[in-house]
């Protein structure tokens, strides 16, 4: 783990879970501005205070656990060969696999996170959850299909097809567990947090039972248990965010001018409360409605943009997901699915915040003595399922989020363990030569090691600000598998050293940049502000440039023999990812 | 792309050196990367307007829109998400008619050894 924890003395126990490094005003105004935070940083769930125990949202996840051990059970008895494991055989339709997808990528942190940041900053958040989406036309054009005429189980075995196999997948290895790693710690610790706020549970029990039972669903289900857990909490969260939007809406008329305006008029008497004349109150409550203080220098906001935008293209858990389906024309299926359920998922995320300035910031019942939210401003949407539906909704939104959680890491540790047991065991090691039952066997223990993994990095970092692991995940993948996946695709001239070197260079570039900018610099290991010599919030327009001139000059520079090799092997390459002929097909082939 | 490695089907195998003499898999590989350049640079030019409209000019997004408190930026906002769904299916849509059929003729000519 590159962000070290030396610096900061703040594994002692603390009676108040605060970021302990943080001076309390700092930290005060996170809670206020969670929201911006989220922005800043990717959505994260910062520290939450623990609740009353709720029985409703207890016995509702309890209910969701049963039900998905049993599809395990049906999905384990399915689950014989290495291919069953990693794409449930190829045996997903596109509609299915859109789903998947989407469930992938609508996580708790950006439900709970992106509603909140909408609920703070109003217009901020709708610039936010566009960053999230727009990558997807961008895998559809350039990836989706070539991606799926050209690999099997893992997106290395596209990066590698023409390639030396060894230094590539050493390479997509690499840049599959680091994303997935930091990914992970992200949701660990925020399964704790939300139990903490949703159950009112201990922290460490949500972290041990989140890799507990994703290990049930990936070591026995494997991809099949991975994607319907998957598909069923994605129709949960859909249907429950439908549902809440719904209401709101409905409380206006259907009139969104309506919801605006009293929503205006609600933050204008905060701002007045707070001691504001009346204009700069009338001014501040206005300017919910355009853009306000998230972007800040136009470098970070394109920067930042682009590792939304082509991070999306890079993530491992994603990538593999299209090979789950049986051929191109259900691949692209499944991204124009997904695309439709996340940019829907998203109008209804900006309801749900503007809700939550008219029904949660006017209730007494959800804010505490200085008027900020009860239990951190993350809980936008949950206080809002309660205004609008009561104390069953509000448990049943509650075990939604967790469940979120819960199937979002099955599906990272499953491309994890894909990463070691098919391109490192199977390829490095075995030379290709392994059989399907040692590589399923390799998974498992991987499958298991991972989990471990998360429970004890969960635990770790449960008082770390890990606010920038998203957002890095996304920086990492935008500049190391996405430029090695696209110049292997569609250069002819890339060749193996350059895939590798330039790999290596912008994944390396992406994590030192993230070090010594102002989030992990300045905000986690706590040096004094202004110090961190990165100034902009992302590193991507940097490191993404860093990697494919990297790929670029180190491909044309390459006057080996198997240079020559790789660029002779791009022609016939071309012709598989074009055509899809001699693609590896579905089940029983 | 026309280098003399393209037609130069004595190193490939069989079928895809048919593929690569079959005129319709150029025709395909040409549409495709055409229209999918195009829209990815149509993706491009209107999310980083956007991002550069929400850098630089602040004030016309916060633009009311008539007598109520709605701004141009809420209608502008949901125009890119629908933009984003919609291009997604423009392509989806074309791809699944026109390029799945193009391909299938192609692998199915080379595959079977008959020349077109």
């Amino acid at each position: 783990m590159s962000a070290s924890s030396s610096k900061r003395p703040s594994r002692k126990p603390s009676p108040r879970p605060h970021t302990p490094a943080m001076p309390k005003s700092v930290v005060t105004l996170l809670l206020i501005a969670a929201g911006s935070a989220a922005l800043a940083a990717g959505a994260d769930l910062g520290q939450a205070e623990k609740q009353a125990t709720n029985w409703t949202a207890i016995g509702m996840f309890a209910v969701f656990v049963i039900g998905t051990l049993f599809i395990t059970k049906w999905a384990a008895a399915k689950t014989k060969s290495a291919a069953d494991f990693y794409t449930a055989g190829g045996g997903i339709t596109g509609f299915q696999n859109g789903l998947a997808i989407a469930g992938d990528y609508m996580s708790a942190a950006s439900f709970l996170g992106i509603s909140a940041a909408v609920m703070v900053g109003g217009f901020d958040g709708l610039i936010y959850s566009i960053g999230f989406l727009v990558g997807w036309p961008i895998v559809t054009f350039l990836l989706a299909e070539r991606l799926r005429n050209l690999g099997k189980y893992t997106f290395a075995d596209v990066a590698a097809f023409r390639f030396r196999q060894t230094p590539v997948r050493v390479f997509a290895a690499s840049g599959t567990l680091v994303v997935v790693a930091f990914y992970l710690i992200a949701q660990m610790v925020g399964a704790g947090q939300l139990i903490k706020l949703l159950f009112g549970l201990e922290y460490w029990i949500a972290v041990v039972s989140v890799g507990a039972l994703m290990m049930v669903y990936v070591l026995f289900g494997g991809m099949t248990a991975t994607t319907w857990v998957q598909i069923i909490k994605a129709c949960l969260l859909l249907a429950g965010a439908s549902f809440m939007a719904f209401m709101v809406l409905y409380n206006f008329g259907f009139s969104p001018e309506a919801m605006f305006a009293k929503a205006v008029e609600v933050k204008t008497g905060i701002a007045a409360a707070a001691g504001k004349s009346p204009e700069a109150a009338a001014a501040q409550g206005f300017s919910i409605m355009g853009p306000g203080g998230f972007i800040k220098d136009p470098i970070s906001a394109i920067s930042f943009g682009m590792a939304l935008m082509f991070g999306t293209a890079g993530l491992p858990h994603i990538l593999m997901r299209f090979f789950t389906v049986p051929n191109a024309k259900e691949a692209r299926k499944s991204v124009l699915w997904a695309t439709t359920w996340i940019g829907y998922f998203y109008i209804l995320t900006f309801i749900i915040g503007f809700g939550a300035i008219t029904f949660v910031l006017t209730n007494p019942q959800f804010l505490d003595a200085n008027g900020g939210l009860l239990g951190g401003g993350n809980m936008a949407a949950i206080h809002l399922a309660k205004a609008v539906g009561g104390n069953v909704f509000l448990g049943f939104i509650s075990a939604v989020a967790f469940a979120t959680i819960l199937a979002v890491v099955a599906g990272l540790t499953l491309s994890g363990a894909s990463a070691v047991s098919h391109d490192l065991y199977s390829t490095v090691i075995m030379k290709g030569k392994a059989d399907s039952v040692a590589e399923l066997k390799v998974s498992r223990i991987t499958t298991v090691a991972l989990g471990i993994v998360a429970v004890g990095l969960g635990i770790a970092f449960e008082k770390q600000n890990i606010a920038f692991m998203v957002s890095l995940a996304f920086a990492i993948a935008a500049s190391a598998n996405f430029p090695v996946l696209l110049m292997s695709v569609l250069w002819k001239d890339c060749t193996t050293r350059g895939a590798v070197v330039g790999g290596f260079l912008g994944l390396a570039s992406s994590v030192l940049l993230t070090l010594v900018s102002p989030a992990v610099w300045e905000a986690t290991l706590g040096n004094p502000k202004g110090s961190a010599l990165f100034p902009y919030a992302s590193p991507a327009l940097f490191s993404m440039t860093i990697g494919f001139v990297g790929i670029w000059l180190f491909s044309i520079l390459d006057r080996s023999p198997r240079a020559a090799q790789d660029r002779a092997g791009f022609v016939a390459q071309q012709v598989r990812s074009e055509t899809g002929i001699g693609a590896s097909g579905a089940s029983g082939h | 792309m026309r280098d003399s490695t393209l037609n130069d089907s004595s190193t490939h195998d069989p079928v895809t050196a048919r593929i690569l003499a079959d005129p319709r898999y150029h025709e395909l590989k040409r549409k495709r990367s055409r229209f999918g350049g195009w829209l990815t640079v149509a993706m491009l030019v209107v999310y980083y307007g956007f991002i550069l409209l929400v850098a630089f000019d602040k004030p016309f997004l916060a633009t009311r829109l008539g007598a109520g408190v709605t701004t141009i930026g809420m209608p502008i906002g949901l125009a890119v998400i629908i933009f984003t769904v919609v291009i997604t299916g423009i392509y989806v849509q074309r791809a699944n008619r026109e390029y799945d059929a193009l391909s299938d003729a192609i692998g199915k000519a080379a595959l079977t050894g008959a020349q077109k």
